[in-house]
């Protein structure tokens, strides 16, 4: 009994830290579906999938999971250059869309954990405030 | 068979337009694309001065002065909310701009209390690489944080009226039906941002009296026609339906109420295309190839180009040529497919067209010669 009052305190803040993140990271998304909505699908259209060879997938995106930082970067400051995307390669220019840090953190968790991609953790705006160009 | 035919007969006769969505891609085009101007970003607009210089508005706030193969950046220019597709938009040269030297810009200002921006217009001189005598012209409102649809094209008619483009702002329920607000709409003024007394809405209770036509959604395409000298514009539909119109003072476009289009999403914004007492553009496109950009061809240089009308889309990165039969499409035409982005296309005063790409610059298309 004395092992299971503490197992049992651990587990209670473990969820409710859980918890917290997961209804924070639903708020988070919810704000970000709008930004979304407003300066991303008219280019990346409403399901991530963007055009092939034109505008990049955000949907199943290796880019998008697996270059966090680069893709937050992307949204603060626009995108220039070459990229590759689920083996295609990309070379127009993304415009500086102007958004506020927690904007920006907004539709990263937004565009992270939508059309079946997952992300294990949440951007904040303290850490997008934290990358330079 | 025979049946099949009467229907397919039926069918066209009952579509509001004949070539829908049939662009080809034509073997033989009789112009070189050459890179004119280089390395810039958005060139949202481009206007060439009296000495065949080119002025440039990057989106990003820059105004370029291309002169003898080098670019100067022109100081004072006006401080830009840079968000979404807002920024530094478009430029035009007063039309006796060689005897008053008035230049107009159009840009996204945080101007007013509220938070956000929306679209303005100015007119300067250009004097020592910088900007003088800037005067603000007008500036919509209310402010909003809202990215997208600032329209911003300008134009002036043969009468020398000061005609500008707003787009809806994201708001298309509250703006453009409603005349006693801005945006989703197109305006006249006098060339020093008066209201011409005439204006329609002048009058008339709470209207903003700068507005000559609404119902609009985000023109980003507006000139005035070289033969008939009427205003003509495109915009921007939602996913499919934008549209070729032609302007008339105090006409209702239809937005949000009437379209050809759908919501990103897939849903039906309205069931309806037509509605009593609202205009029928001339042309429409489904899908949607996000126009920006617009020239009539007036010179002979390119074989049978005179009369074509020229777009750039956006959305699949091609030039697009429009063959045309006074206000009817005959053909459509794609040209530099692949390029990039076309942002602005014009006809320069030497007859050649320019052509304005995203990432890439500015270029001129040499004639072939036959």
């Amino acid at each position: 009994m004395k092992i299971l009052i503490p197992i049992y305190l651990i587990a209670v803040v473990f969820s409710s830290v859980f918890l917290f993140q997961d209804s924070e990271l639903k708020e988070s998304m919810k704000r970000g579906r709008e930004i979304y909505t407003d300066f991303c699908v008219t280019c990346h259209l409403q399901k991530g999938e963007g055009v092939a060879y034109t505008f990049p997938p955000l949907a199943r995106s290796d880019y998008l999971m697996n270059e966090k930082r680069e893709s937050i970067k992307a949204i603060k400051y626009g995108l220039q250059g070459e990229i590759t995307v689920n083996g295609i390669t990309y070379n127009s220019a993304m415009a500086d869309l102007g958004l506020e840090d927690e904007e920006v953190a907004d539709v990263m968790n937004y565009i992270s954990n939508s059309w079946g991609n997952t992300s294990d953790s949440i951007v904040t705006e303290k850490e997008v405030a934290s990358i330079q160009k | 068979m025979l049946s099949l035919y009467l229907f397919v007969i039926t069918l066209n006769l009952s579509c509001a337009q004949d070539f829908e969505n049939k662009v080809i891609t034509p073997e033989n085009v009789p112009f070189m694309a050459e890179l004119f101007i280089d390395e810039l970003q958005i060139p949202w607009g481009f206007a060439f001065l009296p000495d065949s210089s080119v002025l440039i508005t990057e989106k990003s706030g820059e105004l370029i002065h291309f002169s003898n193969g080098k670019k100067l950046i022109i100081g004072n220019t006006p401080e830009v909310y840079q968000r979404g597709q807002g920024g530094l938009l478009d430029v035009k040269l007063h039309p006796n701009y060689g005897e008053n030297g008035w230049l107009y810009l159009s840009y996204t200002s945080e101007e007013g209390d509220a938070k956000g921006g929306n679209t303005a217009i100015m007119r300067a001189k250009l004097k020592d690489n910088a900007l003088v005598e800037n005067q603000l012209l007008y500036k919509a409102g209310p402010n909003t944080t809202k990215g997208q649809h600032f329209g911003s094209r300008i134009t002036f008619d043969r009468e020398g009226y000061l005609y500008f483009s707003v787009g809806d702002r994201g708001a298309r329920d509250d703006n453009p039906q409603d005349v006693t607000r801005d945006c989703g709409k197109i305006y006249r003024l006098m060339d020093d941002g008066s209201v011409p007394k005439d204006n329609p809405f002048v009058g008339k209770d709470g209207a903003k009296t700068a507005i000559y036509s609404y119902g609009h959604r985000n023109p980003q395409g507006l000139i005035t026609h070289p033969g008939t000298g009427e205003i003509w514009d495109h915009e921007h539909g939602p996913r499919g339906g934008d549209e070729i119109n032609i302007i008339k003072k105090g006409a209702n476009f239809g937005w949000p109420l009437i379209t050809y289009g759908i919501n990103y999403s897939g849903t039906r914004i309205t069931e309806k295309k037509e509605m009593e007492g609202m205009e029928q553009p001339l042309h429409y496109w489904v899908p949607s190839i996000a126009p920006s950009g617009m020239a009539f061809v007036t010179s002979n240089k390119y074989t049978d180009w005179k009369g074509s009308l020229l777009v750039g889309s956006l959305a699949f990165q091609y030039l697009e040529r429009l063959v045309m039969d006074g206000t009817k499409v005959i053909s459509r035409e794609k040209l530099m497919e692949g390029e990039g982005r076309v942002r602005d296309v014009r006809e320069g005063p030497d007859g050649l067209i320019y052509v304005a790409i995203e990432g890439k610059g500015i270029y001129k298309l040499v004639p072939k010669n036959d």
